[in-house]
């Protein structure tokens, strides 16, 4: 298909074409266009279907504030909806699919909407999707989902990367237009570390797409000049396709960088866009302004574009949207629109001019006084219809129609912490209001100032500005001279007696919308958004909300600073949840973190646990095991009958030492370690200011300053932190020293009957009871390597953890097992060890859950009240003291077949099953292959006390009423005979 | 006495250190370096710098790092250094190091709670802004800072423009090996 | 939001572990307080839009706890000193 609507110049490389798919059909354009550029180029106007209606639509600009042309760019998994065709950058092969209609573009079933478009109006959804209240989910809102919406999603996985970064600098500028590259080269110039970040993929803003002169070179070339000279300062960095999406606390900025979105995919290794944080000393916003349309009868179809942008596609894409083309202006700009077609050869047929007097273009049809009423024309514009300023209409054949109701500076980014902008009369438009933002200044359009030599010289006054404040010296700006034509607007919003006017096009938002809202008092701007959804989705009202807000201005009566504006938040245009996510995605959601038997076990075939960023061992397969339970029986009662090792590694290990560490721990425990002997571990029970338990583990006494302790694997961080805590503000003059040794050592635990023959063959010292009795602590050697030894035992069996240094433990995990061989030694995972603590009647982290006390573990005992420790007071309210209290206790079936539930409640023989008759929970079950049944550890109330109890354990979820008795927490060994072993 | 010694492995798992080479950039694993924090007890900072000064160790200022002869350190927190050491000749570092400071300091191996990579090469800066927010290309050198890389709490050190360590949790070996090398690769 | 530590100089407020009001310094002695006073010390706290003295701890840093003065109505940072010299000024040397 050849570029019918193609002319010449332009900034785009003709020696070089590129084919294209839109909706199937194979197109041609040329490195430098849009894909709405191109297709334009190529006659198609048409690209897309509005969002309620499903009117006919085509582009209305040729930027980042599109709201009709969204297209889904890519296929297969790549493809991604609501992409705006006026900035997605053309590529060879690239491929886009029109959105939100059925079965065609062309033909639109949903177009029906548009027929019965008096229902559909403001306030339509609350009206009529109320009741009943049932209906919201399952039938209104399937409905109006199928019906109303934009883009769709593949649901297959994407592909690509992303990743995050960081950068700084003194300056950050925003936007290269002639503010932002006048500022970049003042600030680039004095040394300083500038970021010069736009949206496009081409630096210079409105200086591309205009034909007027900096001192005597085009627009586009004195930005080229620019741009080479600030790639040459080493201390400027030019990003361009990158949208500075938010301003956040401190200078800091985001921004996304779309690094491979030009490319059919990205390079191999490559992110297809990056999120950077910007950590700068000063911003300077220089985002140019935005155009804003006139509202009038059926303003919405292909053809009808802002003036500017009809401008845009003739200098900087060679493209005559139409082969007759209108102005409909309130300004001066609209005319340099029409002079600029002219020159072009484009046929402009008439000039419609709102304005009474002023300037009469020479040699163009210049109708002064007029008005658009209407439009004409199916899938497209034909012609439009003329009210002059003698009251007669004409109707003009047309088909393209550019509109400019003047320009709307871009101060989205400066209101991101709520301050906002300021309305000014002579331009008729909001401009950012005084900053809320520390250390952002505004220049240029975004200002307020929309002449190009305002532009250049207001962003050299803040880059200087901001140098001064960073104590930097600018040298002299070179400014070429440029145009600085004053801003002639008479505002005028929209045609008096049009109702169907489009003010919002990506949301169907008309005139008659808010004369509606208006009628039933939703006058406020917020309510007026909320009601109307004026301003809402992808293009979050870039053209539209000043217009809404001048019309509701006119329906009350007030001026429009009156009526009020929106604030902007971030982001400044849609942001991919990829891009946020970085890679975090997958398996590289987060980092892992492997203990030191890991390749041991992964040779082994064990299944892996994830317990934090932890991997551990669950159980260990062995062959002919075909149940997970097969593999963690097995281990249980290996390890009971003989001896189990078990990696133990991610328990929290804190080195602390100073003269004062034994009576810092006596603060931050309840129970006292000052007194435990050198060469001795002690059981330690942390609890929170407020008395409940926060962390327990043992600490041993290493010497006489020097205290090991640890941590429950789930809180190594957290009381780390408490305890840094405890010893900087608390208790600032303690001579006590902290540091986590958790990966410095591999650990195991070694427990059953045999786990003293089968230490002592690999260590160097005797082991024997004597030599290393029950809570016994010491360093050792292993071979002659240093090593550590713990006599502790979370099982209840004959117990010891043994360190060494972690480089050695993938030897120590196989020197282990040689020497176990003899003894059938296993290594037992995590469900084992649960299984053995539970069995024993240890508390783990669902007995610590954060609620319970010392006394509802059973160890009451341990708080001592004969010393201050964290808690310690607390711990004594009335209510937390009861006899009747929960306490700790264990539950067995009664039928020794039966099954008990994870989650079940204890109630009384008889009682009905409500909250009231609750007497507690099952907090830990396990089968127990031990005793051949299931067993339990939960919390009840006077519990201590109804050892021998016959109850129930019901669980309403899973439908479950098991009678149960309550015995002792200790299934196993509750004497200790066999730890002392 | 049993008769046997058990063999180390590096971070990353192997029997020797990896190198990867990845354009610009050469990233090393180095397992020969051997660590220990030394913190002053409350009140001994002049003993602990005599005894710092007589065995060449330095006690470099906050967010620096400084070489000696035999021993490096690094700050970590006021008051505490981690020192680097040859491991063939100090591998029980602490074992070294206790008698020259007696009780002034409280001193704890830290050899293997850390897998450390060399990352060597022109423009680091252009590498680690993808993974750390540290303003590396501003950093003097022997600037040393904590910082988090892909979740991970790591120590990075300049020791020059063009070579730079960084010590992550040894646990996450390999997860901030990957996240080097996927770095490595996105900007190279 | 960057925090100016008194020893590193600025660094982003994500390094940090935000714990609440530096109203936590003044902890009681648990062998002659109350349970009120503990009562008081655990659960009241100040919640002024404006200026308020707050706990952050350094964790991915120097592990230093803070305090920091900040402005919570527009996240202005008005002082910030290591805790620990603040506990000391407060009398907590034993």
């Amino acid at each position: 298909m050849s570029q019918s609507n193609r002319i010449s110049g332009g900034l785009i490389d003709r020696s070089q074409t590129l084919r294209f798919h839109f909706d199937g059909l194979p197109y041609l354009g040329h490195p430098g266009d849009t894909l709405a550029s191109a297709l334009l180029a190529n006659g198609v106007r048409l690209m897309g279907r509005s969002f309620k209606y499903h009117r006919p639509r085509g582009p209305i600009s040729a930027g980042s504030e599109e709201p009709n042309a969204l297209v889904e760019l890519r296929s297969g998994a790549r493809q991604e909806p609501n992409t705006r065709a006026t900035v997605a950058e053309l590529f060879d092969g690239l491929t886009a699919q029109s959105q939100n209609r059925w079965p065609s573009l062309k033909f639109d079933a949903l177009a029906i909407n548009d027929r019965f478009n008096s229902f559909l109006t403001a306030g339509f959804y609350y009206k009529t999707f109320m009741w009943p209240a049932s209906f919201w989910e399952k039938v209104y809102e399937p409905i109006i989902r199928r019906a109303a919406g934009l883009g769709s999603l593949t649901k297959l996985e994407d592909p690509d990367t992303y990743d995050k970064g960081f950068l700084h600098c003194d300056i950050l500028i925003i936007g290269a237009g002639p503010a932002g590259l006048s500022a970049a080269l003042t600030a680039g110039r004095s040394g300083a570390r500038v970021i010069l970040a736009d949206e496009d993929f081409r630096m210079g803003g409105r200086l591309n797409a205009e034909t007027f002169e900096l001192g005597d070179q085009a627009g586009s070339a004195w930005a080229d000049g620019a741009v080479a000279e600030l790639s040459s300062l080493p201390n400027v960095r030019l990003m361009t396709r990158t949208t500075v999406a938010g301003a956040f606390d401190h200078g800091i900025y985001g921004a996304v960088e779309r690094v491979s979105d030009h490319l059919i995919e990205p390079a191999p290794g490559k992110p297809r866009q990056t999120f950077w944080r910007i950590y700068s000393q000063r911003a300077i916003l220089t985002g140019g302004a935005t155009e804003r349309p006139i509202a009038f009868e059926n303003n919405d179809r292909p053809g009808i574009m802002l003036a500017g942008s009809l401008r845009a596609y003739a200098n900087r894409w060679g493209v005559a949207v139409g082969d007759k083309t209108a102005i409909f202006t309130n300004n001066d700009d609209g005319l340099r629109t029409a002079r600029d077609l002219q020159s072009k050869g484009v046929d402009v047929v008439a000039v419609i001019d709102s304005r009474e007097g002023g300037e009469l273009l020479p040699g163009i049809r210049h109708l002064r006084g007029a008005e658009v009423m209407g439009s004409a024309g199916r899938l497209g514009l034909s012609s439009i219809t003329v009210r002059h300023a003698d009251g007669k209409t004409e109707v003009i054949k047309a088909t393209a129609l550019g509109v400019s109701g003047g320009w709307n500076p871009n101060v989205n980014i400066t209101s991101h912490h709520r301050s906002r902008p300021i309305w000014r009369d002579d331009i008729a438009a909001f401009v950012p209001g005084s900053g809320e933002i520390a250390n952002l200044s505004v220049a240029g359009a975004a200002a307020g100032t929309l002449s190009t030599h305002g532009a250049l010289v207001t962003g050299d006054e803040v880059a200087r500005a901001a140098l001064a404040s960073l104590g930097l010296t600018a040298t002299a700006a070179n400014l070429p001279k440029a145009e600085d034509a004053p801003v002639r607007i008479t505002p005028m919003w929209y045609v008096k007696g049009s109702n169907r006017a489009w003010i919002d096009s990506q949301n169907d938002v008309t005139v008659k919308d808010i004369k509606l809202a208006h009628q039933e008092n939703f006058t406020s701007v917020e309510h007026l958004k909320r009601y109307t959804t004026l301003g809402m989705a992808t293009d979050q009202g870039k053209t539209s909300n000043v217009l809404g807000l001048a019309v509701m201005a006119g329906l009350t009566g007030k001026s429009i600073p009156d009526t009020g504006t929106t604030v902007y938040r971030p982001p400044y245009t849609p942001v991919a949840l990829g891009a946020l996510g970085g890679r975090g995605r997958g398996q590289e959601f987060k980092p892992f973190r492997l203990t030191p038997s890991h390749k041991w076990a992964q040779e082994q075939g064990a299944v892996f646990v994830e317990v934090g960023y932890w991997l551990r061992t669950q159980w260990l397969p062995k062959a002919g095991e075909t149940t997970w339970r097969d593999s963690v029986d097995r281990e249980v009662l290996a390890t009971r009958k003989s001896v189990g090792i078990c990696d133990v590694t991610t328990l929290g290990k804190i080195d602390i030492q100073g003269t004062d560490a034994g009576a810092f721990l006596d603060k931050v425990y309840a129970n006292t370690f000052s007194t435990l002997a050198v060469g001795k571990c002690r059981y330690g029970l942390m609890l929170r200011e407020d008395g409940m338990v926060f962390d327990d583990g043992t600490t041993a006494r290493m010497g006489q300053n020097e205290y090991v302790t640890t941590t429950t694997t789930a809180n190594a961080v957290t009381v780390f932190r408490h305890l840094e805590f405890c010893r900087q503000v608390l208790w600032p003059d303690m001579d006590v020293q902290l540091i986590s040794t958790t990966e410095a050592w591999a650990q195991f635990s070694v427990a059953g009957p045999n786990a003293r023959k089968l230490l002592q063959k690999v260590v160097d010292q005797d082991i024997s009871d004597a030599a290393f009795p029950y809570m016994g602590a010491g360093n050792i050697t292993v071979g002659g390597l240093r090593a550590r030894l713990f006599r502790i035992s979370f099982s209840g069996e004959l117990a010891y953890e043994i360190a060494v240094p972690t480089r050695y433990g993938d030897a120590m995990i196989r020197k282990l097992m040689e020497a176990g061989a003899e003894f059938d030694a296993v290594v037992y995972g995590t469900e084992a060890l649960g299984v053995m603590r539970i069995e024993k009647g240890h508390v783990a982290g669902n007995e610590l859950n954060g609620t319970s006390t010392a006394l509802n573990m059973g160890l009451g005992k341990m708080v001592s009240r004969k010393k201050d420790s964290i808690g310690m007071v607390l711990s004594q309210r009335e209510g937390m003291t009861r006899d009747d209290g929960l306490r700790l206790v264990g539950v067995k079936p009664v039928n020794p077949a039966a099954e008990l539930k994870a989650g079940s409640h204890f109630l009384k023989t008889g009682v009905a099953a409500k909250a009231e008759n609750d007497d507690g929970w099952l907090t830990s079950l396990v089968y127990s292959p031990h005793l051949g049944h299931y067993i339990a550890l939960g919390y009840l109330k006077d519990g201590s006390n109804r050892i021998g109890e016959k109850m129930r354990a019901v669980n309403l979820l899973a439908g479950t009423d098991t009678e149960i008795e309550i015995v002792s927490p200790h299934f196993i060994d509750p004497e200790g005979e066999r730890l002392r072993a | 006495m049993p008769d046997f010694i058990l063999n180390p492995i590096t971070a990353l798992g192997h029997a020797t250190p990896e190198v990867d080479i990845i354009g610009p950039w050469t990233i090393t694993e180095r397992a020969d370096v051997a660590l220990a924090s030394l913190a002053v007890r409350r009140g001994r900072l002049g003993d602990v710098q005599t005894s710092a000064a007589a065995v060449g160790l330095p006690l470099p200022a906050a967010g620096a790092s400084a070489s000696g002869a035999l021993y490096s350190a690094f700050w970590m927190t006021p008051e505490m250094w981690m020192v680097e050491a040859p491991f063939a000749s100090h591998e029980d570092i602490r074992a070294h190091l206790l008698p020259a400071f007696g009780d002034a300091a409280s001193i704890t191996e830290q050899t293997d709670a850390w897998v450390r990579f060399d990352l060597a090469g022109a423009d680091l800066p252009r590498l680690l802004e993808r993974l750390s927010n540290f303003d590396l290309a501003k950093a003097a050198a022997g600037a040393a800072t904590r910082t988090v890389m892909e979740h991970l709490g790591c120590y990075l050190i300049k020791r020059t423009d063009t070579l730079v360590t960084v010590y992550g949790p040894r646990s996450s070996a390999q997860s901030l090996h990957h996240a080097l090398i996927v770095a490595a690769q996105s900007v190279l | 939001m960057i925090i100016h530590h008194p020893i590193l100089g600025p660094r982003d407020a994500q390094e940090f572990v935000y714990l609440g009001d530096a109203s936590l310094i003044g902890r009681p002695d648990g062998l002659t307080a109350s349970i009120e006073d503990f009562h008081n010390y655990t659960y009241l706290r100040d919640n002024p839009a404006g200026a308020h003295r707050e706990l952050w701890y350094h964790e991915q840093g120097d592990r230093s706890w803070l305090v920091v003065t900040r402005n919570t109505v527009t996240h202005e940072i008005l002082q910030v000193e290591l805790a620990r010299d603040v506990a000391r000024a407060e009398g907590r040397s034993k």
